[in-house]
């Protein structure tokens, strides 16, 4: 028997990515956002949804991936926590799929560094790989080293 | 109400706690107007609804001892129903008490989930007392009208009262056509007595929302605003007809939805004054005083959570006005009043704001008496009393540590009161206000804002982005430009200093705390923020201060929380967000208030400032004729810029609408003109129009009314020292004296004359100026 799940899923550098359609609250185009001061680098600042106040986290800086070319053309994913929504910046938002867990597979061990830490595993489509991010990990701020 | 401690699944009891909390808060006034009108059948009935009903549910919930107490007032007011027993003071007091064991029970329940262990035997064996001998007065013959059926169901023998209980219980249908009986006693027993009806009524057309879902609904309302005035904005550039009709019936349903949303947090006040007769009667029995209670404008309504944050504050002044206040009877006889004093409670709306006054006829405030508690409490300096006028040592009493009652009481006398009501009503950003005849009575005037919610705050920019600041821990604001008083910045090894009025006030640059670029703006000119955290005041440099918003704070993620400079961020009129600045955090992080070393070399340049105090604090301004002329700083109220095009004219008087109020306006040169030559001068109030710049206004308070002096420039703040220089002698009327301050020859305008001479050659207008104010 198969189970199925559906993915929301972006891109960021060419790579997909996925995360739980069920924590995606919806997508937001660029909305200008409010810079904060002192903030760890991954969060790029504050963004007025409809009279919330949300969090935008970088996912580039987040997955110390180089970054975007035109930053205004980065798109919302935003998110549900337990502490209201927390926004995810990607550069381009793709279809939502339904996925087997037979396609499911754990990162292979030679993956290591942040990417590690953030990626739950991927999925075998046909044409790409699908790696899906563990949400509550991607938004929590790293553990302080000083 | 919600509480974790009941079991989140069991809805049945936190319904019913719900309901019984609000039936308990009605019962205290139905006994006190039993009390006073015995034979009130309505009311009555009412009362017996409430406490069977309580016995019915604490029955169903298993609530043994509660349903045992309600049980035993239920049968005590069913022979007070059925007019074999009148209601009296014995009986009004020990259902009160009945009310509070229910009470007590209930908070037991909801914090515990059980009953607690208090022991009602007593109070149980009191009321079965009561019922039996109706305290030792003779049973009155029950007056003539009473239900024809009540009668055989509920006056049986009084032995019997359970086994009667229990039938009122099982048959509601019974109890519903005896209540109706009861309530209309002369038609016949129909089970749709308007009564009734009222109460079903009442329970259909009104449901329980959370407060956070109307919360949700107001956040929701507020950008609905934004983005109607951005369509707004969009539609002036678009002139097609139905579009633009769309825009406006948008426009009205949108204003009109934000009306009815913030209505939805909106209480009526009585939920709070309802309460206050029966402490009042309570404490005017302890005390031995008569007093006769009035409550008015229970309608006015204002936040939830306001509501719950007056009830102290309140609670404090009643037992302050009926234990200090309000004399005994004998005392009140003798000084020719009536025995009983008046106490009046009244809320109404004013300016957006609720104002609450409590006014009592009693003995008054004894200003003498005041000064002496003061001086031998320590609490002020005999020298800064001596120059008090009576009004400001009346406001001493909101002094902490400061009691006038010989004894301390049960109520009062440990001079905490007044002090706890003022810090709790400024805490939701409210006022009080105190006016005293002696003998004659006092008044307590609270003004509170009518919403928590929102807060007023300061804009300002730093490194090209916005952020506000709270205005409660705001002093005031200074542009320091390089040639005024010849002092700018100064440095104290690599900390920046500014001396404001002889004082050094550490300077924290913004940018720099924030780590972000300053913006471009010339090095010269500083613009600093003066803030107050815990005691202290320090400087905050910016590059621009903006206005004044309005703002609601919301408190940051997670993500954010460990930044201890911003107490949160608040969305502003154009939809953006901006940060709100943690003032104690920042003078934290900016060492102004941590080290202990720091505190102390403060404190010894604090203390010469409160020593030289002899002298009094002036504010300069120049005048393009005049020179410098000066004004003590007391009077000034606020300094402001209006606008050319915001003059008004009522007649020869230039008026300016500020802060919802009308303010006269006086151009110095003008008056003093006038005042020597009994001739207006060519006015230049024209010219003034015209100019874009914005004019200087000095509001001041004079003659017991707020008046705007146009001036040229405002000039500094200093400190002036009377003792070390002497005044010279007027030089022309409107002016009391002069005197050299800061190396230069100052006119010491006499305010009061300038604004009766202007009063009395407009003496039509203010006449008018006053009717509409």
């Amino acid at each position: 028997m198969t189970t199925s799940r559906q993915f929301c899923t972006f891109y960021l550098d060419h790579q997909c990515y996925g995360l739980d359609v069920l924590r995606v609250q919806e997508i937001v185009r660029w909305q200008p956002l409010t810079y904060v001061p002192l903030a760890h680098p991954m969060v790029r600042g504050l963004m007025n949804l409809r009279g919330q106040i949300v969090t935008t986290i970088d996912l580039r800086v987040r997955l110390m991936l180089p970054p975007l070319a035109d930053p205004n053309s980065a798109l919302n994913v935003v998110l549900q926590t337990d502490e209201g929504s927390v926004s995810l910046l990607v550069d381009e938002i793709g279809d939502v799929l339904d996925v087997t867990e037979q396609d499911f597979e754990r990162p292979p061990e030679t993956l290591q560094g942040v990417a590690r830490e953030f990626i739950i595993g991927t999925y075998k489509l046909a044409d790409r790989l699908l790696l899906v991010l563990d949400p509550d990990r991607v938004i929590s701020l790293p553990a302080v080293s000083h | 109400m919600t509480n974790e401690s009941v079991m989140p699944d069991n809805e049945l009891l936190r319904e019913f706690l719900l309901e019984t909390h609000e039936n308990l808060t009605l019962l205290d006034s139905d006994l006190i107007t039993l009390e006073k009108n015995p034979t009130e059948k309505n009311t009555l009935a009412q009362v017996f609804r409430t406490l069977h009903s309580v016995k019915g549910t604490a029955g169903f919930m298993g609530l043994v001892k509660l349903q045992a107490v309600a049980h035993a007032a239920e049968s005590l007011l069913s022979k007070l129903r059925a007019g074999d027993l009148r209601f009296n003071p014995p009986i009004a007091t020990v259902l009160l008490r009945v009310v509070d064991a229910i009470r007590e029970m209930l908070s037991c329940i909801e914090k515990a989930g059980n009953e607690g262990l208090g022991d009602y035997t007593a109070l149980i064996a009191d009321v079965d007392r009561l019922r039996e001998t109706g305290s030792g007065d003779l049973p009155v013959t029950a007056p003539s009208a009473h239900g024809s059926l009540a009668q055989p169901l509920l006056s049986t023998a009084p032995s019997v009262s359970s086994a009667l209980s229990d039938v009122t219980m099982m048959t509601s249908a019974a109890v519903a056509s005896s209540l109706s009986s009861t309530s209309d006693p002369g038609l016949s027993p129909l089970p749709e007595s308007p009564a009734e009806a009222r109460s079903a009524n009442v329970a259909d057309s009104n449901i329980r929302v959370d407060v956070s879902l109307l919360d949700k609904l107001m956040t929701l309302v507020g950008e609905l605003v934004l983005a109607r005035n951005q369509i707004l904005q969009y539609s002036e550039l678009n002139s097609n007809d139905s579009f633009a009709g769309a825009v406006q019936r948008l426009n009205l349903l949108t204003t009109e939805l934000q009306a009815s949303v913030m209505k939805t947090r909106m209480q009526p006040i009585g939920n709070v004054l309802n309460k206050f007769p029966r402490v009042v009667r309570d404490l005017a029995l302890a005390c031995g005083k008569k007093v006769h209670f009035e409550v008015d404008g229970q309608d006015t309504e204002l936040d939830k959570t306001l509501i719950e944050a007056i009830r102290d504050p309140l609670t404090h002044m009643v037992r302050n006005a009926i234990d200090h206040g309000i004399e005994l009877p004998e005392t009140r006889i003798q000084r020719g009043k009536s025995e009983e004093g008046r106490l009046r409670m009244v809320a109404c709306h004013e300016g957006g704001k609720v104002i609450i006054e409590l006014s009592d006829d009693g003995g008054g405030i004894d200003v003498g008496r005041v000064r002496e508690k003061v001086l031998a409490g320590n609490l002020v300096s005999p020298e800064l009393v001596s120059r008090m006028s009576a009004q400001e040592i009346m406001r001493l009493i909101f002094l902490p540590g400061f009691s006038t009652a010989e004894n301390v009481t049960q109520f009062s006398g440990r001079g905490v009161g007044m002090d706890v009501v003022r810090t709790n009503i400024e805490k939701i950003g409210g006022t009080v206000d105190i006016e005293s005849q002696p003998g004659q009575g006092t008044t307590i005037r609270t003004r509170i804002p009518l919403t928590l919610a929102i807060i007023p705050a300061l804009i300002i920019v730093s490194g090209g982005q916005r952020y506000a600041i709270p205005q409660v821990s705001l002093l005031e604001l200074l542009r320091v430009t390089p040639g005024q008083s010849g002092r700018g910045i100064e440095m104290i090894h690599d900390v920046p200093v500014f001396r404001l009025r002889g004082m050094l006030l550490p300077l924290v640059f913004l940018s720099e705390q924030l780590r972000t670029v300053a913006g471009e703006e010339s090095t010269d000119v500083y613009n600093i923020i003066v803030l107050q955290a815990d005691d202290r005041s320090f400087g905050l440099v910016v590059d621009a201060i903006g206005d004044t918003e309005e703002i609601v704070v919301k408190p940051l993620q997670k993500q954010l929380k460990n930044i201890s400079l911003f107490a949160g961020a608040a969305i502003m009129g154009d939809g953006r967000v901006a940060l709100v600045l943690d003032v104690p955090g920042l003078a934290k992080c900016a060492r102004v208030i941590s080290a202990t070393r720091d505190r102390e070399l403060m404190d010894e340049v604090t203390t010469p400032e409160t020593i030289v105090g002899t002298g009094q604090s002036l504010l300069l301004f120049a005048t393009a004729s005049a020179g410098q002329m000066a004004i003590p700083l007391s009077l000034v109220a606020r300094l402001e810029e209006v606008r050319g095009c915001d003059l008004e004219m009522l007649g020869s008087r230039s008026v300016i609408q500020y802060r919802d109020e009308i303010l006269p306006l006086i151009d110095v040169v003008q008056e003093l003109e006038l005042l020597m030559r009994g001739t207006h001068c060519p006015s230049d109030a024209s010219d003034k129009c015209e100019s874009p710049a914005g004019i200087p206004v000095i509001v001041c308070v004079a003659e017991n009314q707020k008046i705007g002096l146009i001036v040229d420039r405002i000039l500094d703040i200093v400190h002036w020292n009377d003792e070390l220089t002497t005044p010279g002698r007027s030089s022309r009327p409107g002016v009391l004296f002069t005197a050299i301050v800061q190396g230069k020859v100052t006119e010491f305008l006499d305010i009061a004359a300038l604004v009766q001479n202007s009063m009395a050659t407009q003496k039509i207008m203010t006449n008018d100026l006053q009717v509409v104010q």
